[in-house]
């Protein structure tokens, strides 16, 4: 028999070794997160899957569960850490969801309906953070950028390339292209990487397609993202 | 180069009135007057203090996604934007034409914003002052006082504009800011549901809008000297026209008529527009001053929107508002109508003739059904013109090899009236105001002559890194000691 904790009251079971964001899963139940995907290992840095043990705040996707263990995580007070965390997201780069072409496809924005934010509350940054499009087939929009590193992980890991990194430290990082230019157009990406089908945000688009699929009709206009994120063959991606 | 009333010779001893803010019209303009003791108007002038920048901050972005993202210029004509956008991209795209589906579903796009904005115009912001007086009391000068007066009349004219607003709904996806238009084509078909709707509703529409046409004409007839001589001034028109020379507000070639009626310029493609106009920067507004090139700026500037296109086109191709076009020219035995309270007349024969053009499109099987997107070759420039609830709107993009736009320019319809404008407010200071003790009822005139042109002076204030900009550092005996000027 295997071991089980208590998520919000609930008792979930879980294998050794699995994190309490996968036990949660495995269980039906739906955690937020940006920056997990099936895919790859407990990244950790967004933060959105935040929950409480043994009153500590702790990443659910990084901490492995442990037997009797009583987790918060749909309540109002990780709910506010949560909106707090994505209005940091907003602030710190330039989302215009009413002008961006990821709108209902976007996990940042289905996140913040989810969870009700309804403020940026603190003071928009607006770094300047130029597009490229020297790509043929993809654009590059670092406004959006959360630095999830699901692109860097996938070049490197999945498509076995590494075109993306994330460089300096702090509130200087970003995320840059690994070519002397620093141009996309010179690397060997291409639009079926992996890599180029798997940004939470609008960072990496395919060109050209824009608003082909009407507002309304995309992936969290139809359902929310608790929902969507929960269905089998959610990958992380829209 | 200055026209007269704009600036005065002499300013340091006027006092100074200003209408801050001018109401009842879409953003925010003020009106400033100048006069010398015995109350003598010496300068009078429309200022836009609004300031967008839309044309700087759109270079740089994917192509793909202006369309949506200049419509955020506007609240009121987002679709006109919306469409005139994606026109020029077209072009960029090789699009040219567009499949039939496209055609139609941004048509009827066009004509549900024509169909609210005019209905919202009239109804909301101006048939206060045309149903109550110019200088009637201010608490009644508004749609809740029209409401307790005329409760018909106002209910005609919320339900005009909720039926334009479903139509825009149902065809671009949202009743503000919508998404359909795309380069090459359209997102969407209609809902057969949704046209049925709109067929069920559109009948009454007609009715009320020819209504709406007899309402203001009897005003007109009414009061003859006031309607014919009130802001009264003279200028060319400027309007698209279609091929057979038919009003068509989406789509056709430049016409433009001196204030005689003489057509000077015809068969303008919309990619030759710099052909004839040229944009002239003032020091004291945010708003551009357009005028025919070949005119040059003191005789060269024109007027666009509803006055402009019902007197501009051979016909109207619609037979209920062809008939009131009919009657607007008999008014005058065939001479140009240039009195500014004849634009509404003119707005509510366009908001018939849209109502018109809806119903003949609804049981179009175009619309639910077929190919909606277009290619062709690609290339790095286009021009979008449409004619727009105020008027002509032209949208012009270079669009790089990279697919981001390179070049932005937007001549928007209250831009084009801009000389216009201050012209009313100038006819309408000397013969009111001059000389008299100013009151609300009386600085009202001069917002009524503003209102009948429907500006928006929110879309018209899209401009940045073009101002001329003079600084002065004054001591405090008024001497310059510093002077800062950028040109």
């Amino acid at each position: 028999m295997s071991a089980t904790f208590l998520l919000d009251g609930q008792p979930v079971s879980f294998e050794p070794g699995q994190t309490i964001l996968e036990a949660a899963r495995a269980a039906g139940r739906y955690i937020p997160h940006l920056c997990w995907h099936p895919d790859f290992p407990p990244h950790g840095s967004c933060k959105l899957c935040i929950v409480k043990v043994a009153g500590r705040h702790v990443s659910s996707c990084a901490m492995p569960a442990k037997e009797g263990w009583e987790v918060e995580s749909d309540t109002p007070e990780m709910n506010g850490e949560r909106r707090a965390l994505l209005q940091m997201l907003f602030v710190e780069g330039n989302h215009f969801c009413p002008s961006c072409e990821k709108s209902g496809n976007c996990q940042l924005q289905a996140l913040a309906y989810d969870l009700e934010m309804m403020t940026p509350r603190f003071n928009h940054f607006f770094p300047d953070r130029p597009v490229d499009a020297s790509h043929p087939d993809v654009l590059l929009d670092f406004n959006r950028c959360i630095y999830c590193e699901l692109c860097v992980r996938a070049s490197r890991d999945k498509d076995g390339k590494g075109i993306f990194a994330l460089t300096n430290r702090g509130i200087h990082k970003h995320l840059v292209v690994n070519a002397e230019s620093g141009r996309l157009a010179d690397t060997d990406f291409s639009a079926d990487d992996m890599a180029a089908n798997i940004c939470p945000v609008g960072v990496i688009l395919h060109k050209r397609v824009g608003f082909a699929v009407p507002i309304g009709q995309r992936t969290y206009d139809e359902a929310p993202i608790h929902l969507v994120a929960m269905r089998p063959e959610a990958a992380g991606d829209d | 180069m200055s026209f007269e009333l704009e600036t005065a010779p002499n300013r340091e001893n006027l006092r100074r009135v200003a209408i801050d803010p001018v109401s009842r019209v879409e953003g925010h303009g003020k009106v400033t007057l100048l006069l010398d003791e015995a109350g003598h108007i010496h300068e009078a002038r429309l200022h836009i203090v609004e300031f967008r920048g839309f044309e700087a901050f759109i270079r740089g972005r994917p192509y793909w996604e202006v369309p949506v993202m200049v419509q955020r210029l506007c609240g009121i004509c987002p679709v006109s934007h919306h469409l005139a956008a994606a026109k020029a991209l077209d072009r960029v795209v090789g699009a040219v034409p567009v499949t039939a589906t496209a055609d139609k579903m941004r048509r009827l796009m066009h004509y549900g914003q024509i169909l609210q904005s005019h209905a919202l115009h009239f109804f909301h912001l101006s048939s206060p002052d045309l149903l109550f007086g110019f200088g009637s009391p201010v608490g009644q000068r508004n749609i809740v006082g029209v409401a307790r007066a005329h409760p018909d009349v106002a209910k005609q004219g919320v339900l005009l504009r909720k039926f334009g607003q479903e139509v825009i709904r149902a065809t671009a996806g949202k009743r503000i800011h919508g998404t359909a238009a795309v380069p090459g084509g359209i997102n969407r078909h209609l809902d057969a549901a949704d046209r049925d709707l709109l067929a069920a509703e559109v009948d009454q529409m007609v009715a009320w809008s020819q209504g709406a046409v007899a309402l203001v004409r009897r005003l007109h007839e009414a009061d003859p000297a006031l309607y014919d001589q009130f802001g009264h001034f003279e200028s060319g028109l400027l309007s698209l026209v279609r091929d057979d020379g038919a009003m068509d507000l989406y789509d056709g070639h430049l016409r433009l008529r001196d204030a005689a009626g003489t057509i000077l310029r015809d068969d303008v493609a919309d990619q030759e527009y710099l052909s004839l106009i040229t944009e002239e920067v003032r020091a004291w507004s945010y708003m551009k001053f357009p005028y025919v090139t070949e005119l040059g700026p003191q005789a060269g500037w024109y007027k666009v929107g509803p006055l402009a296109r019902v007197q501009n086109c051979d016909f109207i191709p619609s037979p209920l508002a062809e008939a009131e076009r009919k009657a607007f020219i008999d008014y005058t035995g065939g001479a140009i109508q240039h009195a500014p309270l004849a634009f509404h007349w003119a707005r509510m024969i366009e908001m018939l003739h849209a109502a018109e053009v809806i119903r003949e499109m609804l049981p179009d099987p175009d619309l639910v059904a077929g190919e909606r997107m277009a290619d062709g070759v690609r290339t790095g420039e286009g021009v979008g013109i449409i004619e727009a609830p105020r008027g002509t709107l032209i949208h012009h993009y270079g669009v790089g090899d990279d697919d981001l736009v390179s070049m932005c320019n937007l001549i928007v319809s209250t831009t084009h009236n801009n000389q216009a404008m201050n012209h009313a407010v100038r006819a309408v200071a000397r013969k009111y105001l001059d000389g008299r003790e100013l009151t609300e009822g009386l600085l009202n005139h001069i917002e009524v002559a503003i209102r009948a042109f429907d500006p928006c002076l929110s879309c018209a204030t899209h401009a940045l890194g073009k101002m001329p900009l003079i600084v002065e550092l004054h001591d405090a005996g008024g001497a310059v000691v510093d002077r800062l000027s950028r040109d």
